[in-house]
């Protein structure tokens, strides 16, 4: 079940036959996302060197390695942020649902609307927590009760009971914990299929981490979520999927991410199958 | 041998050299005593001149805040002493007139009211606009962005009179031919503050952090939506400040108006926008050169208004930016 990334890319650049064909993951649950050789460069320079692996529905996958290699890169790939970084481009395919996601006939106004992002620092709108959350529902035209969706989204991020009384406050009033799982409110309120979480944990207390933790456990059997961290037990805790990455250095001290291995998150803490991962999830380096 | 080697590589004249040896010095002196403080210089004390030049810092900063508050109040006590005596209600009703106990300034306070408002409603949502275009979805990358960037910068140093002769020969005469009329008066006034406005709303712009915009966007916002509820919002009293400063800067200039041909003996208000009109600045400048020592006097005393306005527009500024000021 468990495969490699080639370590030679093909020469000139062909795409490598990196994805395995047909398999799955083992609960059988179909993928939403699926990478192919995929690449990032930012103004020409390489990030990301041909990435592929597939991100099971309703599951967690994890995204873990060494600072630089790629993983906030390759997140903000699969809802098209990187549109937004003038020089940015993806090569490779990724498709989500079987579409590919960077066909000229793809919006990506439309893609961020299915697939939801949580920023590595709580960034809520300098507005009330109501219309922080009621923002998303707002501009997607949603036709469904806003206080309702409101409630709904910050009980969901288990923020409501917190909140319930003070919705008209300013959202930069509330601490950092509370911020982060507004932002998850705000993500969730938009019914997205799957949410995005760069390092959500990175400025929190191991308390407000834990009721994150919580609620990816809940959120799970309704959204698809992927997350980057930089915790290898928040990582093991929560994911059911892990992809370690690791950085290359090529030609001209050029530094890029490379996938080293993906697989159960089970295995890729137990019994990894590349020594770099061992390595890495054992603390030895990085 | 190799003690003279290791002095080369490592020239004893090196400060830092120096500081640890006197601490490992020091140290050897205590010996094996515990714990006695040492007054060793691993942790040097702020130097004399340190400190002497912090205080000199300090003091020549707090100087130059003394002296523009010297000139200012001298200049305030000045014109209030001279002008207290002409105030009166009369003088805001009157109109002018050729007898000085019976002039007042009602139809110049009213000409610059008319043109502070048309020159906000020119001015704000164009400067706004350009700003959003040149911060927002400009592309930094092309010439002729960075030819309007360069350029923008440089219409705010233009001198005023020089708008007063675009307004005379574009707005008065030329393309638009608004005659010698308040809409004119205004748009040019518009046009000289128009730079100013541009550049800071930019700056008010620039200040909203990426991490809105991205939020935003993240949620299935078009980029104008991002723009227009999140990041305008944010950026709200940075250019409200910016406009209203603009717009006090706009009401105090004198040379433009007179360029487009602004009456300084109008007896009567704005009754619209094709109306004549005359200007505080405008009345105090024909005040001022008349040989009259009276009219001097009723002078100082319009002077006075005017700068009760600009505190008023001011202190909205103000009042503005407390209200809406966010901390990221
Ligand atoms: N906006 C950008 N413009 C240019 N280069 C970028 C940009 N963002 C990231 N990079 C480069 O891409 C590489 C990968 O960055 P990325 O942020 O994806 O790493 P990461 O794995 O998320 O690291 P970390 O764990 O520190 O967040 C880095 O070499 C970085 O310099
Ligand atoms: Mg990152």
């Amino acid at each position: 079940m468990a495969w490699k990334v080639k370590e030679e890319p093909a020469p000139g650049g062909a795409a490598p036959d990196v994805t395995p064909q047909g398999e799955h993951a083992p609960t059988g649950a179909q993928n939403i996302f699926e990478l192919q050789a995929v690449s990032v460069r930012y103004s020409g320079n390489l990030a990301v060197k041909e990435v592929g692996f597939g991100v099971p529905t309703n599951r967690i996958t994890a995204l873990i390695g060494a600072s630089g290699c790629g993983k906030s890169t390759l997140l903000r790939c699969l809802n098209r942020m990187n549109d937004l970084i003038p020089g940015a481009r993806v090569e490779g395919t990724i498709t989500y649902k079987g579409q590919d996601l960077y066909s000229p006939r793809v919006d990506p106004v439309q893609v961020r609307k299915r697939i939801g992002m949580v920023f590595q620092k709580p960034n809520p709108f300098p507005k009330s927590i109501f219309d922080n959350v009621a923002f998303g529902p707002r501009v997607l035209g949603m036709k469904e009760d806003i206080n309702l969706l409101v409630e709904n989204a910050l009980r969901r991020a288990s923020l409501w009971d917190e909140v319930k009384d003070r919705l008209k406050d300013s959202a930069l009033g509330m601490s950092g914990g509370q911020q982060q799982r507004l932002c998850i409110a705000r993500a969730i309120a938009t019914e997205p299929d799957v949410i995005l979480m760069d390092e959500p944990c990175s400025a929190l207390d191991p308390i407000s981490t834990a009721r994150i933790e919580d609620l990816m456990n809940e959120l799970k059997d309704r959204y698809t979520i992927v997350i980057v961290t930089h915790n290898m037990q928040q990582a093991a805790r929560v994911s059911d999927k892990t992809a370690y990455f690791s950085v290359e250095v090529g030609d001209n001290d050029r530094r890029y991410g490379r996938l080293i291995e993906y697989d159960d998150t089970e295995r890729i803490f137990t019994n990894p199958s590349d020594q770099r991962t061992e390595d890495y999830v054992t603390g030895k380096v990085g | 041998m190799s003690d003279s080697r290791r002095r080369l590589r490592r020239p004893s004249h090196r400060p830092s050299d120096r500081v640890s040896r006197t601490a490992a010095a020091a140290g050897a002196a205590v010996g094996g005593s515990l714990a006695v403080p040492v007054d060793a210089d691993h942790l040097p004390r702020a130097t004399r001149r340190d400190v002497v030049r912090e205080r000199y810092f300090k003091f020549s900063l707090i100087a130059c805040v003394a002296v523009s508050l010297i000139v200012l109040a001298i200049l305030l006590i000045d014109i209030v002493r001279q002008g207290a005596g002409a105030l009166s209600m009369d003088f805001l009703n009157n109109f002018p007139s050729a007898f000085p106990e019976r002039a007042g300034v009602q139809s110049a306070v009213m000409g610059t009211l008319w043109l502070m408002a048309i020159c906000a409603f020119f001015v704000v949502p164009t400067g706004v606009a350009a700003a959003i275009y040149l911060e927002e979805y400009a592309d930094r990358k092309r010439w002729f962005n960075r030819a309007i960037e360069v350029n923008v910068q440089n219409l705010a140093a233009v001198p005023s009179i020089v708008y007063g002769i675009l307004g005379l020969a574009f707005l008065v005469r030329g393309p638009f031919g608004f005659g010698r009329s308040v809409l004119a008066g205004g748009l040019t006034l518009g046009l000289l503050v128009l730079p100013v406005v541009v550049i800071a709303s930019r700056e008010a712009l620039r200040a909203v952090p990426s991490s809105i915009r991205e939020g935003a966007m993240a949620l299935g916002a078009t980029k104008w939506q991002a723009i227009w509820h999140q990041v305008l919002p944010s950026a709200i009293p940075g250019i409200s400040t910016g406009a209203i400063l603009a717009l006090s800067r706009a009401i105090g200039e004198t040379a433009p108006l007179i360029m487009v041909g602004a009456a300084t003996y109008v007896a009567f208000n704005p009754d619209g926008l094709n109306s004549a009109f005359t200007a505080l600045p405008l009345q105090i400048y024909s005040w001022l050169s008349s040989p009259q020592e009276e009219f001097k006097l009723l002078a100082a005393g319009a002077i006075i208004v005017l700068m009760a306005m600009l505190l008023a527009i001011n202190s909205i500024a103000i009042v503005i930016r407390n209200r809406y000021e966010r901390k990221w």
